[in-house]
């Protein structure tokens, strides 16, 4: 039985983690004299502007994002890459204009906190279960039969129909 | 007079609910139960006030009285009537009005039920219900006045305020600034009284769960009162929240429902506490557990319900500097540390007399897989509340600002409601008490089949996104295990009562609603899930700038510029409209009109043309943020599969909420 659960909360953890490690797919971006609307928006989707709260710079209609992605097409023009063009926006106007705070100092504690209070509710859960399993044997041990506890009255319609289930087979 | 009526009003309610919350207090202290009649009187008292106090102000709305600032804000001239009614809750002083008045509503509601065995909960309830409408009308009176007027100082400044600074003159502006216009749509007038119903509903358990803790009488008599409450709550919030989505889909032009926005991440907070409590208060009513946790839910969840409101609300989103500059962020922070410190006090001070009565077995009891569901919750919760605070706290701390974006998010989030999903399909399968994987094994292995085929004939249809064919497995694996549960039940009725099909279902579901109802509660969230897979794994687009005539082609679909058109409209915005064909395979299937309208104020609504079939929807924005001529557009256009289940799995949401709490006449 725990074992099962030490498996079940490995499992989720690496399902957390292996999705915190995917790879952001885009498509390769050819080079062309100008690049397309397509083209600038796989890099817009991932930018915000510091003036329009919470709208990626792809759907944004404010005239500076508009301005802003006229510079990424200039920019993806020249030859600059993905990264490099972030580079620029996050150099000057602040880490901000990333969807996601960079990994660095004190912002590895975004990615660090829900994870650990996770693990740390799957723990706390863990040692609840324990403990309840300890009681019941305990209770049924003080019982005398040492044998397993009854059966805490199941869910009485449940029975009731598992019971004409039966009757009927 | 009249306006200063309407504030008078709004002043004596603030003052019978604090004088409710005193009379409460003696009444249960002395004890005396005509103070404590006293103080339910009072609060009856609130509930016709401030329907007056709303209506005069709808009734200022209505008649175009500029000289009252919100009415100013939020309604013009040439709105029609029924927006500048909802104009009620289109800003921030009439929503506070709007919220008061539905939490008087709905303290007055649980007030008037009859007390006779719980009478000792009553002063309490009556004392946190009145607190709660005492805050909010502090919020109007003194920070947020829906009936504050324009004045003219002699220096010639404009200045709002509810009554006349010295020598100034009564301004009244000859129209109005109008609602914004991204407002003016049907989903945005009723989801705001949706969520703010879920919120203040929410209260009611809150408030005998406080009533309990102070009385210690902290058996489950206080969930078994409020169940209803607590669904009504469950279903407002989770139908405000669908509305929103769907208003962004329909207006924000950015070809989804769901951004990752901490407004909206405020709204689903509650939801996120409230589910799992809904769940959870069946464990303590079924085996007497859980006590202490059910309370933290509650507290928690109201706690969240004000912390919603005033993320909302501040400004305290957009920097924490706006929210040290309004005053009425504060205020929110301090009654939310105030009440959530009070109520974990009260928790700790009746921990022992809330232990368990029963004792956990198995790890595969239903009891088990319920927590197991609670935790999975949390979590989401957790990820969802850091997203929002991490901004706040970086800036606090570094005076770096940052933003927490989707990907953030979606990556952790998606393994949890996967997790979710595969507990929707166990546990309802697990008995209370104890279960095996044998019995499990046996409940389970005939719609595991066909849940196990899912996947293989997905992936021989194609599909290979790994996301995908676990999401859709899961899907298989709830809608089969759940439609067997109902095989199950309709073939032993038929067996054994010799009923039809039909009779069997009808009467095996009227006798037990809250079962079954809740399972198609279960199957609409999976079939909504297929909407949110669609949108999420195999969504695409294409911008494009066309000539007329030109076409674009995305996912098999082409798409024809065929013309443009500009107008005014009558209620004063002008409107840019294109025409557009769309075929499939070289045949026309229909036009599309996406278009964009300019309000007088500048304001754009970008208002994309939609094409919606069971499998697919082709949405085209005309995208005015780029330079748009009749002779040259540019078009974005999303390719969204699968998105209308997410709708219709709203409406099976609310059909199988309908049969969980329809009255049972009959007793099984």
């Amino acid at each position: 039985m725990k074992r099962r659960f030490v498996s079940l909360i490995s499992l989720s953890f690496l399902l957390f983690s292996a999705l915190a490690m995917m790879p952001q797919s885009r498509p390769a971006l050819a080079q062309q004299p100008t690049p397309s609307d397509d083209e600038v928006n796989a890099i817009a989707q991932d930018l915000f502007c510091p003036v329009c709260e919470n709208t990626p710079l792809d759907v944004c209609p404010t005239e500076a994002c508009r301005q802003w992605r006229e510079l990424i097409r200039q920019m993806l023009a020249e030859g600059k890459s993905e990264e490099e063009i972030k580079q620029y926006f996050v150099e000057n106007y602040g880490a901000r204009v990333l969807s996601e705070p960079p990994r660095t100092g004190l912002n590895w504690l975004a990615y660090l906190v829900p994870p650990v209070a996770f693990l740390a509710g799957v723990f706390l859960l863990f040692r609840a279960f324990q403990t309840w399993r300890r009681m019941a044997r305990e209770a049924a041990a003080e019982a005398g039969s040492g044998s397993v506890p009854a059966a805490p009255p199941a869910d009485e319609y449940a029975a009731r129909f598992e019971a004409e289930l039966k009757k009927r087979k | 007079m009249f306006i200063e009526f309407g504030f008078y009003i709004v002043v004596l309610a603030f003052a019978l609910a604090l004088f409710a919350v005193f009379a409460a207090v003696r009444g249960y202290l002395q004890p005396s139960d005509r103070w404590v009649e006293s103080a339910r009187r009072a609060m009856f008292l609130t509930f016709p006030l401030l329907l007056l106090a709303a209506s005069i102000l709808i009734t200022l709305l209505i008649s175009n009285h500029f000289e009252v600032q919100y009415v100013y804000s939020v309604t013009s001239r040439a709105m029609p009537l029924y927006l500048k009614v909802t104009a009620l809750w289109g800003g921030q002083p009439g929503s506070l009005l709007f919220w008061s008045l539905l939490m008087s509503a709905f303290a007055t509601a649980v007030s008037l039920r009859k007390w006779d065995r719980d009478r000792e909960f009553l002063p309490w309830v009556i004392v946190v219900t009145s607190v709660t409408l005492a805050f909010f009308l502090s919020l109007i009176i003194f920070f947020e006045n829906p009936f504050a007027r324009w004045w003219q100082t002699p220096t010639g400044d404009f200045v709002a305020q509810m009554f006349p600074p010295k020598n100034a003159t009564l301004t009244t502006p000859s129209d109005g600034e109008g609602l914004n216009p991204l407002l003016r749509h049907p989903g945005m007038i009723i989801h705001p009284p949706m969520l703010y119903l879920g919120f203040v509903a929410f209260v009611i358990p809150y408030a005998f769960a406080i009533a309990a803790l102070v009385t210690g009488r902290t058996d489950d008599r206080w969930i078994r009162l409020t169940r209803r409450w607590t669904l009504v709550a469950w279903l407002f919030l989770s139908l405000g929240l669908v509305l929103g989505m769907r208003w962004a889909y329909d207006v924000l032009g950015w070809g989804g429902y769901w951004g990752w926005d901490p407004v909206e991440i405020a709204a689903l907070l509650p939801w996120l506490t409230g589910t799992p409590f809904l769940h959870s208060v069946m464990i303590e009513e079924k085996r007497g557990m859980l006590k202490q946790w059910n309370m933290f839910l509650i507290i928690l969840t109201y706690a969240l319900v004000i912390f919603g409101t005033f993320l909302t609300r501040s400004g305290v989103l957009s920097s924490v500097h706006a929210f040290a500059q309004s005053a009425i962020g504060p205020m929110f922070f301090g009654f939310i540390a105030f009440t959530f410190v009070i109520s974990a006090a009260l928790l700790i001070h009746r921990w022992k007399t809330l232990k368990a009565d029963g004792e956990m077995h198995s790890l595969l009891s239903r009891e088990a897989l319920f927590l197991l569901n609670n935790l999975l919750f949390m979590g989401v919760l957790v990820v969802c509340l850091w997203g929002i605070l991490f901004p706040l706290i970086s800036e606090i701390f570094t005076g770096q600002k940052v933003t927490v974006g989707p990907p953030f998010y979606e990556r952790a989030v998606a393994p949890l409601f996967a997790a979710l999903m595969a507990l929707m399909g166990i546990a309802p399968l697990a008995a209370w008490g104890r279960s095996t994987v044998q019995t499990l094994g046996r409940a389970m292995w005939k719609p595991a089949i066909p849940t196990l085929l899912t996947p293989l004939v997905l992936f021989a249809l194609g599909i290979s996104n790994w996301i995908a064919l676990i999401g859709f497995t899961l899907v298989a694996f709830v809608i089969f295990i759940t439609l067997h549960e109902y095989w199950r039940g309709v073939r032993a009725r038929m067996k054994a009562q010799g009923e039809g099909l039909l009779t069997a279902l009808i009467r095996l579901v009227s006798r037990n609603r809250r079962r079954y109802g809740g399972y198609l509660i279960h199957i609409a969230m999976v079939v909504m899930a297929i909407g949110i897979l669609g949108i999420e794994v195999f969504q695409t687009t294409t911008q494009q700038s066309l000539a007329i005539g030109e076409s674009l082609t995305l996912d098999g679909y082409t798409i024809r510029y065929d013309s443009l058109a500009q107008f005014p409209h009558a209620d004063g915005r002008f409107v840019t409209r294109a025409v557009l064909s769309v075929f499939k395979d070289g045949k026309f299937l229909q036009e599309l009109y996406p278009r964009y309208d300019l309000y007088p104020d500048g304001q754009p609504m970008t208002i994309p043309g939609v094409r919606t079939t069971l499998a697919d929807d082709l949405y085209v924005v005309l995208v005015n943020w780029e330079d748009v001529s009749t002779m040259q557009a540019p078009f974005k256009v999303y390719h969204n599969p699968l998105i209308n289940w997410l709708w219709i799995g709203s409406l099976l949401f609310i059909f199988g909420y309908a049969v969980a709490v329809w009255p049972q006449k009959e007793v099984a």
